[in-house]
């Protein structure tokens, strides 16, 4: 019984699949090839296979009926009143899908107390804003909001629903997609839509330097995260013709297990999110007093110094400047990557900056794949003349 | 009180690589470790029972060799330890891991409080914890930072949620995600390792469930399919700058100066 299924004449065990599986997803037993609980289905056997004895079973899921579903939602994110703006950069992609469709893209927004977010909301061009506003929800509650949204997904069946990748869309988006058996594609950095009405999400994927297209074939609606930065949010337009519609469930269901004591504003720290410039440094610099350089390159630029994983790993940085996948997207007019070698997960959190500039002393390294000026050079050559210059001013005769 | 730990083992090295020309994708070695997110939610529920009394149960889902980090557990100082292992649990995606892992909980026993690690480092989702919850149909918390306090019908945490830091209070039962912040995870004792030497990991699989549909666990339970897989995309219109460390210093200068930025 699995999923990928092995024609057992064809198959003359020479096991080219077992090598192939970067999972170690594939064993001989009993002189038979088996597929373990570690099989992403990323379908490289099958094309590894000389033989094609390797085949997808059918899953026999059944399909939803797609055309019950239209439109894209819009999870309008606002903490204390204050709307997300990763909320606007959603709308920005929900309108080109819903374009493409040629349907609707609506929002919905879940709070309590609200005077001109809605309206705010309608200047981006949506269709319609579900407002549900209830003393119940003034704080976000994991069970309150997922009723809400479960009323409001009931209500107007939309085919695909988008929710920041934000602290409350990681901790909601889950609970939706589990309460309607359907997928959800976390922290997505590129969406298209199919005519059938199928969602590309696309994400990089495996832990590795691999991105994945990933789609919800049989069920609606679909979901997806993005995070912070990722898209791009539309101008305001001129005269908005959206409605705002006022919607409502009954208090019985917003009761909750949780209840918010206390809610502190974190004192702001200096992010690298909204920074212009951003000088970023990798594992290419080998001690911890070498980043000294890179600040002082930073400070120069008027920019904010930013960091990979491993270097918060060996406690470097914070986490707030941390880029990437699972840190923070930045999209600022110039980036410097120093020592980093451009990883998709580092990729992810940093390829819609304008002018990318990358030092590294490996010509093959993958950042020069979306750097627009390549320098391959060795850091510590460069930087420190480098900053000289800055430091003097004036222009350099053409070399 | 009764808790449970979902914990996951991950691969070592994230080096997953597509070759270019044959389309494979390459790893360098398969070596494994527990999620290290994981860590820390076996260290708040240790910390939990020390000050409240009780059981701490670890569980995961994945293959037999998946018994190494259960192991690791006890030499932490957990009490009993499961794996849900079967074929037909294979090419889950975050809603069938969730169900399977749910259906575990509800074969184990009744808990208190389950606690999860806020991600995996290969899977990366944060999505499962809170798909448990929903199945589970008990309430949950993310990115818990801090466990203030405790009592024998709920919890007080901090949870970060970026701009802002929350104090919540929650009633059991209940699921919780932790972050590194939470606290420090203990190493595993040589002492402890000897001790829990012999001591037995159930093994489950979907004929232990009481829901037992093939349809609802591992590929045929996911609702998302990878329709492709491919190596990043490279920009086109891009200029190479080779030379000594002087040349390109000067190369760079001149052109952020060209474009304002000095
Ligand atoms: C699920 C998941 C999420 C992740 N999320 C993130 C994330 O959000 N952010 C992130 O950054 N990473 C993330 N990672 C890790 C990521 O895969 C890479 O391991 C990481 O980005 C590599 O960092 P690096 O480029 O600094 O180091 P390396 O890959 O080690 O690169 C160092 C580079 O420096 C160059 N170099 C060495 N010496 C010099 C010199 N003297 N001068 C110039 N160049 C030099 C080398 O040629 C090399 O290319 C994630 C991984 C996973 C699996
Ligand atoms: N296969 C699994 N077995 C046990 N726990 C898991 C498994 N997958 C995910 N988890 C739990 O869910 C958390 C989040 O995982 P993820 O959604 O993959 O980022 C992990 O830290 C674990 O606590």
């Amino acid at each position: 019984m699995s999923l990928l299924s092995v024609d057992y004449i064809k198959c003359n065990l020479c096991q080219k699949c077992v090598e192939a599986c970067p999972f170690a997803a594939i064993d001989v037993i009993d002189d038979k090839i088996e597929f373990n609980e570690a099989c992403k289905v990323c379908k490289i056997c099958i094309k590894q296979c000389p033989e094609g004895a390797i085949s997808l079973a059918e899953t026999n899921q059944k399909s939803v009926n797609k055309d019950e579903y239209t439109g894209v939602l819009v999870f309008a994110e606002q903490v204390e009143g204050e709307v997300h703006p990763v909320t606007y950069e959603l709308i920005g992609k929900g309108k080109e899908l819903a374009d493409k469709l040629g349907q609707d893209v609506n929002a919905v927004l879940i709070g309590h107390g609200f005077d001109k977010q809605a309206e705010n909301i309608l200047g981006y061009g949506v269709n319609n804003v579900y407002v549900y506003d209830q003393p119940e929800l003034a704080h976000y509650r994991v069970e309150p909001y997922a009723a809400v949204l479960e009323d409001c997904i009931q209500k107007f069946k939309p085919t695909i629903i988008l929710v920041g990748a934000t602290s409350i869309g990681r901790s909601l988006a889950p609970r939706i997609s589990t309460r309607f058996k359907t997928g959800l594609t976390a922290d997505c950095t590129v969406l298209d839509v199919k005519e059938n009405t199928d969602l590309i999400q696309i994400r990089p994927a495996f832990g590795g330097n691999i991105m994945a297209q990933i789609i919800t074939p049989k069920h609606r609606p679909q979901m997806a995260t993005v995070r912070y930065k990722v898209m791009t949010a539309p101008a305001e337009v001129e005269n908005p013709t959206g409605k705002i519609v006022i919607c409502s469930v009954d208090g019985s269901k917003l009761s909750s297990g949780v209840s918010v004591l206390q809610v502190t504003k974190k004192p702001q720290v200096d992010s690298i999110v909204d920074a212009d410039v951003i000088i970023a440094a990798g594992r290419g610099v080998r001690e911890e007093k070498d980043m000294k350089m890179l600040f002082e390159l930073a400070e120069l630029l008027n920019g904010k110094l930013a960091v990979t994983r491993p270097l918060i790993e060996n406690g470097w940085g914070s986490y707030h400047q941390q880029i990437g996948l699972s840190g923070r997207s930045v999209r600022p007019k110039l980036i410097i990557t120093v020592g980093i070698s451009g990883s998709v997960q580092f990729v992810a959190g940093m390829k819609n900056a304008e002018c990318i500039f990358a030092i590294n002393s490996d010509p093959t390294a993958s950042i020069f794949n979306v750097a627009h000026y390549g320098i391959v050079g060795d850091l510590y050559e460069v930087l420190p003349r480098l900053i000289e210059q800055v430091k003097e001013g004036g222009t350099i005769d053409a070399l | 009180m009764d808790i449970l730990v979902c914990i996951k083992q991950v691969p070592e090295t994230n080096e997953v690589e597509v070759d270019e020309k044959t389309g494979v994708l390459k790893r360098d070695g398969i070596d494994s470790k527990m999620n290290p997110y994981d860590l820390y939610a076996i260290e708040t529920a240790l910390q939990l029972k020390e000050e409240q009394g009780g059981r701490v149960t670890v569980l995961t889902m994945g293959p037999p060799q998946a018994e190494e980090i259960i192991r690791e557990g006890f030499m932490m100082g957990a009490d009993a330890g499961y794996i849900l292992s079967d074929r037909r649990f294979a090419g889950a995606d975050t809603l069938a891991t969730g169900y399977t892992l749910a259906s575990g909980v509800k074969k184990i026993g009744e808990f208190d409080l389950l606690i999860c690690g806020m991600q995996t480092t290969d899977g990366d989702t944060a999505q499962v914890g809170p798909a448990i919850a929903e199945i589970l149909q008990i309430p949950h918390v993310a990115y818990v930072n801090k466990i203030e306090g405790v009592t024998e019908t709920n919890l007080t945490v901090q949870k970060d949620m970026a701009d802002s830091i929350e104090r919540v209070e929650v009633s059991f039962p209940a699921l919780i995600t932790v972050t590194k912040e939470v606290n420090q995870p203990r190493l595993p004792s040589f002492k402890r390792k000897l001790e829990t030497r012999d001591w037995e990991i159930k093994m489950l699989t979907l004929d232990d469930f009481a829901d037992r549909k093939e349809e609802h666990y591992g590929l045929k339970g996911s609702p998302t399919q990878v329709e492709r897989i491919f190596p990043p995309e490279s920009n086109v219109e891009k200029t190479t700058w080779e030379g000594s460390g002087e040349e390109l210093a000067g190369l760079i200068y001149n052109k952020l100066k060209e474009m304002k930025f000095v």
